[in-house]
């Protein structure tokens, strides 16, 4: 395999709760590649760490109440972006890395034209004259689907409908060629075949311009329509990490297999009042991650070690070592999987 | 579904919203929003009409006119044979009692200055049915039916979890013993292994209490689980109706089939055709003329006809109704 673009070791994101009482470990060791061209999903529920994470990579995490522990390591193009300068920082934010938001209404300044906002990163990181900058806003707007981008570059960003604008955003982030675009559920505030347009603009553009996606996203739906990997977040750490193919077929930490039976499925056969199997209970709060394994308190198989002993990430790939990884005992007692749950 | 075994029938409900003048009041009318255009359908005793479409399609003002929450234009709703629309008074409100609805937001839909005791207590006294020690088990009782321990009566709402509030929501609705729950969108805002844990549950109470939903959702894989029926609206108006077997398996509205091609499969190796729309919804206020969906309808029959003769909603197989010149020849 190819060098990773993003390499980002045991990152650590913590917040002061709002009474000053504790710390929200809402990032706890978190560790994954980012390759060129892949598009690497981040899946998980409220709360579980997945847009922290992003958040992180670019250091946008508002200091304080929060702030990334020493010793995390976020590698990008061989330096450590959480050590950068903030001017060398800038040069890569919004440049050679790009977000996108969930919420397309309220990510867009209403006061500029949706021209001046996409221009504007090609002013600062590529000194393009204002005239230039015009033509290239155009041209982006045309790149993401919209029609007259002549005369839509000077439209507000209410005189567009929700899709229209997350097309906005997506020209935005993208005006500079990043090789890094990070897409925060970049399709949940839209509806169902509007996300369809927006998802297939993405794998258009991914194609076109060759860069890598990490897509934040609570939908494994989407997830398995558009990404290569998979990485699975619950409690601020990753529980299970694999190629999109293997971790549907072979799907191996509880908590993965729990979301799985929890979605309900167009392509089930049709059963009215057929049961979902949801996960008992509910995410723990990050303030107050449960000890040994943090799934464990709704966990069916949980056993004695997994409310003594946190699981390390162990190995469970099939082909290439280390593609497949899981952070479960059941991995050294396979046998207990078997079992009843619960018993 | 026979009109006699329906416990809730709806027959031609229509609501214009008027146009507000632009510019603080001062300026030109802007254009009636048809928000629901002759909307008819009957959800059988014990049953789950599945009401979906995509966002402005008004699905939520039928549920809010249904229950006179917003008052509709024109149109009868009977339940058990009486019209809700023209009752009035006493009469209105014992009708009332039969009805409840749960919202989508459970942050919004609770408030924030009652303990769940409290909120629960409210529609209890309203309607005469217990106070005091009397409330207080039935209120126990509520909440251990709908998955809540009886402690959580001293809780407020910003005390629980959105699972938990929209728990404590279905349990409000329940207080009064209705036959009939309109459900706007209650799972949409909770996460996917909590939305399973709900969902479960009022498919439970439903079993138990022998109640019929009006479930509306923008989730087609969401109404699969719950529905027996299925609507599919669009800009005010419905396109298709079936049993939910049937539309799932062999939609005929074209609209039906790109909704249902659009909606992620959590299976990578799904072979779907997929089928993207092209363009936006238009504006409810500015609906296209003929078929409101001619603009974005990727069938290759669409032709002069569909510009200009609006489509009536009629039997294209049994049971399945579809308004669409070329229902026959589905794509």
């Amino acid at each position: 395999m190819t060098e990773p673009l993003l390499r980002v070791r045991d990152l650590k994101t913590y917040f002061v709760t709002e009474h000053g009482s504790g710390t929200a470990r809402a990032v706890d060791g978190v560790s994954f590649d980012l390759y060129p061209g892949e598009t690497l999903g981040l899946v998980g529920e409220s709360g579980c760490g997945k847009t922290v994470t992003s958040l992180s990579v670019l250091r946008l995490i508002p200091e304080p109440p929060g702030h990334i522990r020493p010793g995390s390591f976020i590698e990008f193009a061989g330096r450590n972006l959480l050590t950068l300068a903030p001017r060398e920082l800038r040069a890569i934010r919004g440049n050679q890395i790009a977000m996108i938001f969930q919420e397309p209404m309220t990510s867009l300044n209403p006061v500029f034209t949706v021209g001046d906002q996409i221009a504007e990163a090609a002013i600062v990181h590529q000194r393009l004259s204002r005239r230039a900058a015009r033509a290239r806003a155009i041209e982006m707007l045309k790149l993401v689907g919209i029609p007259d981008p002549a005369q839509r570059v000077d439209h507000y960003p209410h005189q567009m409908s929700g899709g229209m604008r997350q097309r906005v955003m997506i020209a935005m982030a993208l005006v500079c060629h990043p090789k890094v675009l990070i897409a925060d559920e970049p399709t949940t505030a839209l509806d169902v075949t509007i996300q369809a347009q927006i998802l297939e603009l993405l794998e258009r553009l991914q194609a076109e311009l060759g860069m890598a996606v990490m897509l934040i996203t609570h939908d494994l739906g989407v997830v398995a329509g558009s990404a290569d990997r998979v990485v699975v977040m619950y409690a601020g750490q990753v529980v299970e990490q694999a190629p999109t193919p293997d971790l549907f077929a072979r799907p191996l930490h509880p908590y993965t297999v729990g979301l799985l039976a929890s979605v309900p499925r167009l392509d089930a056969p049709s059963r009215a009042r057929a049961r979902l199997h949801g996960i008992p209970g509910q995410v723990p709060a990050a303030s107050d991650w449960p000890g040994g394994c943090r799934f464990h308190p709704r966990c069916p198989y949980a056993w004695d070690r997994c409310r003594e002993e946190e699981p390390p990430l162990l190995d469970a790939s099939t082909g290439e070592p280390g593609s497949h990884t899981v952070r479960c005992w059941l991995l050294t007692e396979p046998q207990r999987r078997t079992g009843r749950p619960g018993s | 579904m026979t009109s006699s075994s329906a416990l809730v029938d709806v027959q031609g409900l229509v609501k214009h919203f008027p146009g507000e003048r632009a510019f603080f009041g001062l300026g030109r009318p802007r254009a009636v929003v048809r928000a629901v255009d002759d909307v008819s359908f009957a959800i059988t005793s014990g049953q789950t009409l599945g009401l979906v479409g995509e966002s402005g399609c008004g699905k939520s003002t039928v549920g809010r006119t249904i229950l006179r929450l917003i008052e509709p234009d024109a149109g009868r709703v009977l339940m058990d044979g009486l019209n809700l629309l023209t009752l009035g008074g006493r009469e209105l409100r014992a009708l009332r009692r039969r009805m409840q609805i749960v919202f989508q937001d459970p942050y919004g839909s609770l408030n924030p200055r009652l303990t769940v005791r409290q909120t629960l207590a409210e529609p209890l006294a309203i309607h005469h049915l217990a106070t005091g020690a009397d409330a207080g088990r039935r209120i126990a009782a509520l909440l251990e039916e709908v998955g809540l321990d009886p402690g959580f009566a001293r809780s407020y709402a910003h005390e629980l979890s959105g699972g938990q509030r929209q728990r404590v929501g279905i349990a409000r609705a329940l207080s009064v013993e209705p036959q009939f729950l309109v459900l706007d969108e209650p799972v949409s805002a909770l996460d996917v292994s909590v939305q399973a844990q709900v969902l479960n549950l009022l498919a439970d109470l439903q079993q138990r209490r022998r109640l019929t939903y009006l479930f509306i959702a923008h989730d087609l894989a969401v109404v699969k689980y719950i529905a027996d029926d299925v609507a599919v609206m669009y800009l005010g108006k419905i396109v298709e109706r079936a049993p939910a077997p049937r539309l799932y398996a062999a939609p005929r509205h074209p609209y039906t089939t790109s909704l249902l091609s659009a909606v992620p499969v959590p299976d990578p190796t799904a072979q779907r055709p997929r089928i993207v729309l092209t363009g936006d919804v238009p504006s409810p206020a500015h609906p296209p003329a003929g078929c409101p969906f001619h603009p974005r309808c990727p069938h290759p029959k669409k032709d002069a006809r569909c510009h200009t003769e609006p489509p009536a909603l009629r039997e294209v197989a049994p049971g399945q109704l579809a308004a669409c010149h070329y229902a026959e020849e589905p794509l």
